[in-house]
C-alpha cells in the first residue's frame, strides 16, 4: 500500500518538502531519507508543508527529532506549516510547539528563513 | 446501540504495512457505536502507538508474529486490548514519560506508550515475560462530569 508520498521544491535557497498521506512506523522511512538526502547536499534550510497529511503518529515526529539537533548545529532550521487540527494535536500532546517553528503556512516559514 | 456486551477478536501478522489495516478497522468500529470524530482519531493513534511498539520492541521487527487485538463494547465503553507474545516487558521498571525531558534530549522514540495515555482514558500495561504482554485501552462514551449529568437526568 503506497500512503505516503514527498515531494520537494526549492524557493532560493530554502527547501519545501510537501508530505502527502498517513505519516506512521511504516512510511516514517520514506521521510527520513527525504531528509537524510537534503542533508546530505547541505541543505538546511528546510520547509515541511502538511498541508496534504492525513495523519500522524508518534514516529513520524520522531523522524523530525532525529534531524533536528544536526540541522541547528549546521546553522539551519526545520519549520513545519499548515497542519490541521488533527495534526496539530498531536504535536501539541508531545509538546513541540516548545521546540520546533510551526507556522500557519509556507511562505512565511520561508520569509522568516531569509530575514 | 444494543444494551448486549460486543466483542471482536482480530489476529494480525506483525508488519508495519498493517498498521494501515488496524487504523481503518479500529477507527471504523469506534465511529459506529457512537464515538464523535475527535475520539475516533485518538482511539485509532493510540492504537496504533500500542501496535507499533509491539512490531518494533515486543518482536524486534521479527515479521509475522501474532498481534492479538480484541475489541470490546458495552454500554459505557470501549475497551482494546492488545497482545503480543514476544520478549516482554518490566513496565514497573518503566520510567515515567517526562516530555519535556525527551524533548530537551531530543531522543528519538518512547513517546508512544505518553500518547496513548494522554489519548485514552484509561490505560493498563501486564507483561509475564515470555509468555505475553497485554496492553489494555480504554475510551469512554461519556466523560466524567457527563456522566454525572447523565446520571442526574
Amino acid at each position: 500500500m503506497e500512503s505516503f508520498e514527498v515531494t520537494k521544491k526549492h524557493d532560493g535557497n530554502v527547501v519545501v518538502l510537501n508530505i502527502k498521506g498517513y505519516l506512521d512506523a511504516h512510511t516514517a522511512p520514506m521521510l527520513e531519507n527525504g531528509l537524510q538526502s537534503l542533508i546530505d547536499q547541505g541543505q538546511f534550510r528546510i520547509v515541511v508543508n502538511f498541508k496534504d497529511l492525513i495523519y500522524i503518529s508518534s514516529a513520524g515526529l520522531g523522524v523530525f527529532m532525529g534531524f533536528i539537533e544536526n540541522i541547528r548545529n549546521n546553522q539551519g532550521d526545520i519549520k513545519l506549516t499548515n497542519m490541521n487540527p488533527k495534526i496539530f494535536r498531536v504535536f501539541d500532546l508531545l509538546g513541540f510547539p516548545m521546540l520546533y517553528d510551526i507556522m500557519e503556512d509556507e511562505q512565511q516559514a520561508i520569509t522568516k528563513f531569509n530575514s | 446501540m444494543s444494551k448486549d456486551k460486543m466483542k471482536y477478536q482480530l489476529k494480525i501478522p506483525s508488519i508495519t504495512d498493517n498498521l494501515e489495516l488496524i487504523r481503518m478497522i479500529i477507527s471504523t468500529v469506534a465511529e459506529k457505536v457512537g464515538f464523535n470524530p475527535d475520539d475516533v482519531s485518538k482511539i485509532e493513534l493510540a492504537v496504533d502507538e500500542a501496535c507499533a511498539n509491539v512490531i518494533k520492541h515486543a518482536y524486534s521487527k521479527n515479521q509475522l508474529q501474532p498481534i492479538d487485538l480484541v475489541i470490546e463494547i458495552d454500554y459505557k465503553k470501549m475497551s482494546i486490548v492488545v497482545t503480543d507474545h514476544g520478549k516482554g516487558f518490566d513496565f514497573t521498571k518503566m520510567p515515567q514519560t517526562d516530555v519535556k525531558e525527551y524533548l530537551a534530549e531530543m531522543r528519538v522514540g518512547g513517546l508512544g506508550i505518553y500518547l496513548m495515555k494522554a489519548l485514552m482514558d484509561e490505560v493498563e500495561f501486564n507483561s509475564h515475560p515470555g509468555m505475553k504482554t497485554q496492553v489494555k485501552m480504554v475510551k469512554y462514551f461519556l466523560k466524567n462530569g457527563e456522566l454525572e449529568l447523565a446520571k442526574e437526568k
